[in-house]
């Protein structure tokens, strides 16, 4: 029965799967950033990377090359997260969690009307990342622009992880996101903790969407809108409050939803989105913590 | 002068009164229990003491100037830690990464020095949450200690204790406090541990101080014996 299987031709699929899984993770792990540090689900993170992506764009039709111009957009991102928090999130900073969602899905549209105002809607296209040729390994061919972006996506999560795990503002981040009142009184500035948590965020969006924009071709203001619902699918099937989880559940989603458009013939690309929609309400169904997540238990 | 002061301090949440008109000093180097019925404000005025809370009225002062401009993050420069009443660890942490956080805005011994201390050095690697509580109460005072404190705060640091638990307590508090050069206040409920460490104590009943004396002159003052058994005595009349 495996006789008539294709296995090189899976295995090219799934590494195609992981690179865009790659993508969905480096966005997953900004929105379980933002989750962790303030228990808000960002509804702007995508949008955001969409911005970053577009400032990137114009620093490429001014002469810069791809990475000058990706390295610029991280750091520009991280300030200008840092900066977004100051300005919009800090004034309802003690508010209700709705209050603070509802905040975010108005930067939502905030951000996606002013991009199409600075940028006309025309579709737009990118320089490509990496090279375009393939590589062969195994006697298969593999896209070296999937490897790329698959190497790319885990070296910034990982650095994140290390500056979590060993930098002592990272564990005065970590301690803040845990435990806000009792971090005060050792001295943490919360609320500033919150805002460097969004410029991480917005650091990491615009890693995503830089690696997403040059596959696609061609891409215009909305093309962040998928990713953020596959990040979020991911994010939810790995458990929102764990970074590992959210990675682990993206990439598994990028090679679930990958072969599942390639072998599955009637779903093909349109139902993609579908599909993952169904991911995010089985998780919820069946293990609302998700893989790796924590069950919160509240007492009422 | 007194390290800490407290003068005439009146805290009103809506129409209660927590804290009502309450003045208090602690000398340098001394360990001052703080002790009262359930309600009686001491955790409010714990609250009070270390920002989280500001007085409506009254003045509280360390060395000998005031502490209510200072925000929560910058007490502990000032020199004041805290515990408290319910463990306010950080559970998915390691107890030597609570420890760090401690030493976040002044790291004044290494945490591997308080560690050995308060013998924690075995569960160092340890996750707080999983710990037994006696375990995370040490974790608690070892954060408090890592920002080299002149004053430390104990909100009931025996509660949830046993026996056994809450005598090598006291002999710790005692021995913190040459070794860390400190000042305690502490509240607590567990008489034979405040009566046994304190060299003064202070009564709270509900919101007002009622007594204030040397820990034996005190448990024979009528006025706390009353206060004590007073809230019990609805219990013993149905008995």
């Amino acid at each position: 029965m495996l006789v008539g299987v294709d296995w090189a031709g899976v295995a090219q699929q799934v590494v195609a799967g992981l690179s865009s899984g790659g993508t969905y993770a480096t966005l997953a792990v900004a929105l379980v950033l933002i989750y962790r540090a303030t228990g808000v689900v960002n509804f702007a993170q995508g949008e955001l990377a969409m911005f970053s992506t577009f400032v990137a764009w114009t620093l490429t039709r001014h002469g810069f090359a791809y990475w000058p111009a990706f390295l610029v957009t991280v750091l520009a991102s991280f300030a200008g997260g840092i900066a977004l928090e100051r300005a919009v999130i800090r004034p309802v900073e003690r508010a209700s969690v709705l209050t603070i969602a509802i905040v975010t899905i108005g930067l939502f549209f905030i951000v996606n009307g002013a991009a199409f105002w600075i940028w006309s809607p025309e579709v737009k296209s990118m320089p490509n990342a990496f090279s375009t040729r393939p590589i062969r390994i195994g006697g298969v061919a593999f896209a070296i622009s999937d490897l790329g972006i698959i190497g790319v996506s885990l070296l910034a999560v990982l650095l994140l992880w290390l500056f979590f795990r060993f930098t002592k503002l990272g564990l005065a981040m970590r301690a803040a996101a845990l435990n806000p009142e009792s971090s005060r009184l050792t001295g943490i500035r919360v609320s500033w903790t919150i805002a460097l948590g969004w410029g991480l965020a917005t650091a990491l969006g615009a890693v995503a969407g830089l690696m997403a924009a040059p596959p696609l071709g061609s891409f215009d203001q909305n093309f962040m809108q998928p990713i953020l619902l596959y990040a979020f699918a991911g994010a939810v099937l790995g458990g929102i409050d764990s970074a590992l989880g959210a990675v682990i559940g993206s990439l598994a989603l990028g090679v679930f939803l990958n072969l599942l458009g390639t072998y599955v013939s009637w779903v093909g690309t349109d139902l993609r989105q579908a599909a993952a929609l169904a991911v995010i309400l089985g998780v919820l169904l069946v293990r609302p913590a998700g893989l790796f997540g924590k069950l919160a238990v509240r007492r009422v | 002068m007194a390290l800490l002061s407290v003068e005439h301090v009146t805290k009103r949440f809506g129409g209660v009164v927590a804290v009502e008109d309450v003045s208090l000093g602690v000398e340098s180097g001394q360990i001052a229990g703080l002790i009262g019925p359930n309600g009686a404000g001491k955790t409010t005025l714990f609250n009070l003491i270390t920002g989280l809370y500001r007085p409506d009225s009254g003045e509280i002062a360390f060395e000998g100037e005031t502490l209510l401009r200072t925000p929560p993050h910058r007490i502990v420069r000032r020199g004041v830690a805290r515990t408290f009443q319910n463990v306010e660890l950080f559970p998915t942490m390691t107890v030597l990464e609570n420890v760090l956080v401690g030493r976040h805005s002044r790291g004044e011994r290494p945490a591997s020095e308080l560690l050995g201390e308060l013998g924690l050095d075995a569960v160092a690697q340890r996750r707080t949450g999983s710990l037994p509580f006696g375990t995370m109460k040490r974790v608690e005072l070892a954060r408090a200690l890592a920002s080299g404190p002149r004053l430390l705060l104990l909100d009931e640091p025996a509660g949830g204790l046993g026996h056994e638990e809450v005598d090598e307590l006291g002999a710790l508090i005692s021995r913190i406090r040459s070794s860390f050069d400190l000042t305690v206040l502490l509240v607590e409920h567990h008489m034979n541990l405040v009566m046994g460490v304190a060299d003064r104590v202070h009564v709270l009943d509900f919101g007002r101080k009622i007594a204030e004396g040397p820990p034996a002159e005190v448990q024979r003052n009528p006025v706390v014996i009353e206060a004590y058994l007073g809230s019990e005595r609805p219990q013993h009349a149905t008995a």
